[in-house]
């Protein structure tokens, strides 16, 4: 731990005046609690409106952010897991095909283009590695429309494709690999693999790929996250409910509710709540579990 | 860069030996150029679904649906309409306001977090850390639903807060207040990870740096703003870009709180709300290309001098 030998050094030289370094150490952690209390307010107000039932959603008699008398959490996974022939479930599965593939796709393409960009010098490289850069900038969203269109004269609408396949292209995932492996891939390494007579593809497979791993998994992760948590493009190119991902349904069922604020809406409320809370808890376990992964690997895009 | 290195030695001054030399730079051009089977699997993903439908989307800009008329091939003219079309600027001029007001905020919350969590080593604060990223695993679509709870003058902890009082809170949903309630909303949602991006690069500084400093008489406010800021320049760009290209093409949270906000967020709130209305509401496909190309245009623009006033600033520091 080379960080330990100037703290020690530092609460030695403070000596003199301990009171002032405990009153900031105090003061910067008032800051990060009001912080955490801020983050954690509307995940803390989703967790309680799960556990009430449509009355106690809006009339509880512990207000918006505690308990209800009455506790429905179960009622409500039972009720929304029924509604409509189990439509929610059919999203949630949607919503783990899309991102597991699309995800996995454009992980696996950017791995092996980062590798390319990074240890091989062919012709029309740097050309290639600029047109990435620049279109890094290209706002992902004005695509949508334009894929919209392309899809639907190929009648590729309303299919499952038209989702998992744009979600194959993450140019920045291609950025991040390229700049880990041509710092974390050594030359010489590569070289005495092919010198004891290994094949390129071996080469990659056998030494090139364990080196790369924090990269893989963060960009797994980042291109996972985007997958799951997009709005835009499944919202455009499909219009079958059964296929959408549980962004699309949720925002469905809120337009649906807010519309038509009448009888049996307030149930709706109440199944877009515990909905939401629902599809949110895989993606945060999984952040949590392999926070020793992303974390190192979030820097790599900013130290270059 | 190594790579540059050999391919440096690949051109040797000494040209003895060269039936030898002739074959190991045949055999090396040979495996340079599998660089490109490496690459052809993105590259094709990159054209069919980047630069096809950027060239599709411009062509079929450069036509017009009349209802009479039929599709005709009118140029530029979709560009000029857009470019005096109140709608289209309304909703351009919004994008604008708001990253200049939200692009500030998000980097002092995120910059002030990640210095405190850089100098503190207690369970605390790696619990907060976190806890302030965990928003960044949450859809948009659920954030702004979140949100749009928390904000409703009926039943929303804000207005019932306000109510111990018997005052009426601040309405964030209504026409007024909506700009403030977006700006939450995107705070929330992104503050955290451009936090765990500046203080993966605080902690990739040297200390050894601190302990110089600390002996020519810093404190510890003087070598936050003094040292750890400039190094982490890079971060901090990197994350400034990120705020503009999402900002500028700002869609999902303010879809979502649509039809809570009672008419405060129209039809042309923003340009990619603008796109899509007009491709599915209006049916007016010609015309949404070239809004959704003009957006491109704007934000790559945009981007781009803003990437270059940085480098520039960087270069003299």
């Amino acid at each position: 731990m080379a960080v330990l030998a100037p703290a020690v050094t530092a609460s030695r030289r403070s000596f003199a005046r301990p009171t002032a370094r405990k009153r900031r150490n105090v003061a910067a952690h008032v800051f990060l609690i009001i912080l955490v209390i801020y983050f954690l307010m509307p995940l803390w107000w989703l967790f309680v409106a799960s556990t009430k039932d449509a009355h106690g959603l809006f009339d509880g008699t512990g207000g918006a952010l505690w308990f209800d008398k009455n506790f429905a959490f179960f009622d409500n996974v039972g009720k929304l897991f029924t509604y409509s022939h189990g439509i929610y479930l059919r999203w949630l599965g949607n919503s783990f095909l899309y991102a597991l593939s699309g995800g996995v796709g454009a992980t696996i393409l950017a791995i092996l283009a980062g590798y390319g960009f990074a240890k091989f010098d062919f012709r029309g490289r740097n050309l290639g590695f600029a047109v990435l850069l620049g279109s890094v900038m290209v706002p992902l969203t004005a695509l949508v429309i334009p894929t919209f269109v392309l899809f639907s004269q190929l009648n590729l609408t309303d299919t499952i494709w038209a989702v998992i396949l744009p979600s194959l292209l993450n140019p920045f995932g291609v950025y991040l690999m390229r700049v880990y492996a041509a710092d974390a891939v050594p030359d010489e390494m590569l070289e005495a693999a092919r010198i004891d007579g290994a094949g390129e593809f071996r080469t990659f497979l056998q030494v090139a790929l364990p080196l790369m791993r924090p990269a893989i998994v963060t960009v797994l992760l980042l291109s996972i996250v985007g997958t799951w948590n997009n709005y835009f493009l499944p919202l455009a190119v499909l219009s079958n409910n059964n296929l959408y991902p549980v962004t699309v349904g949720l925002g469905l069922w809120n337009g649906l509710a807010s519309s038509n604020s009448g009888t049996g809406t307030d149930s709706l409320w109440s199944l877009i709540v515990i909905g939401s809370f629902i599809s949110i808890i895989p993606l945060v376990i999984a952040f949590l579990t392999m926070q020793r992964y992303w974390q190192g690997g979030l820097a790599i895009g900013s130290l270059k | 860069m190594t790579h540059a290195g050999s391919a440096v030695a690949m051109k040797p001054p000494r040209q003895a030996s060269a039936p030898n030399e002739k074959r190991s730079r045949r055999a090396s051009r040979r495996r340079h150029s599998i660089g490109w089977i490496f690459v052809a699997p993105f590259g094709i993903v990159f054209i069919i679904f980047l630069v096809v439908p950027l060239i599709y989307a411009f062509s079929q800009s450069l036509f017009s649906q009349g209802l009479a008329t039929g599709t005709t091939f009118t140029g530029l003219g979709n560009y000029a309409k857009a470019f005096t079309d109140p709608d289209f600027l309304g909703g351009v001029l919004f994008v604008v306001v708001f990253s200049a007001v939200l692009i500030p905020i998000q980097m002092a919350v995120s910059l002030a977090a990640a210095l405190v969590l850089d100098s503190l080593t207690t369970r605390l604060a790696k619990f907060s850390r976190l806890m302030i990223f965990v928003p960044y695993a949450i859809p948009a679509v659920i954030g702004a639903l979140m949100w749009g709870f928390l904000y409703s003058p009926s039943f929303g902890p804000i207005s019932q807060f306000f109510a111990l009082f018997n005052m009426s809170g601040p309405d964030l949903l209504s026409s007024g207040n909506i700009f403030g309630g977006l700006l939450n909303v995107v705070t929330w949602q992104w503050a955290g990870y451009y936090m765990i991006i500046i203080y993966a690069a605080l902690q990739g500084i040297d200390p050894t740096i601190y302990e110089a400093a600390k002996i020519d008489g810093a404190n510890a406010r003087q070598v936050a703003i003094r040292i750890k800021v400039p190094l982490v320049t890079a971060a901090l760009v990197l994350i400034l870009v990120f705020a503009l290209i999402g900002t500028l093409q700002f869609f999902t949270e303010p879809t979502v709180l649509t039809p809570m906000a009672n008419g405060a967020i129209g039809p042309a709130f923003t340009p990619n709300i603008y796109a899509y209305n007009l491709a599915f509401k209006f049916s007016q496909i010609n015309y949404a290309s070239a809004v959704s190309f003009a957006l491109g245009i704007i934000v790559f623009i945009g981007v781009y001098i803003f990437l270059f006033l940085t480098r520039k600033k960087g270069s003299f520091l």
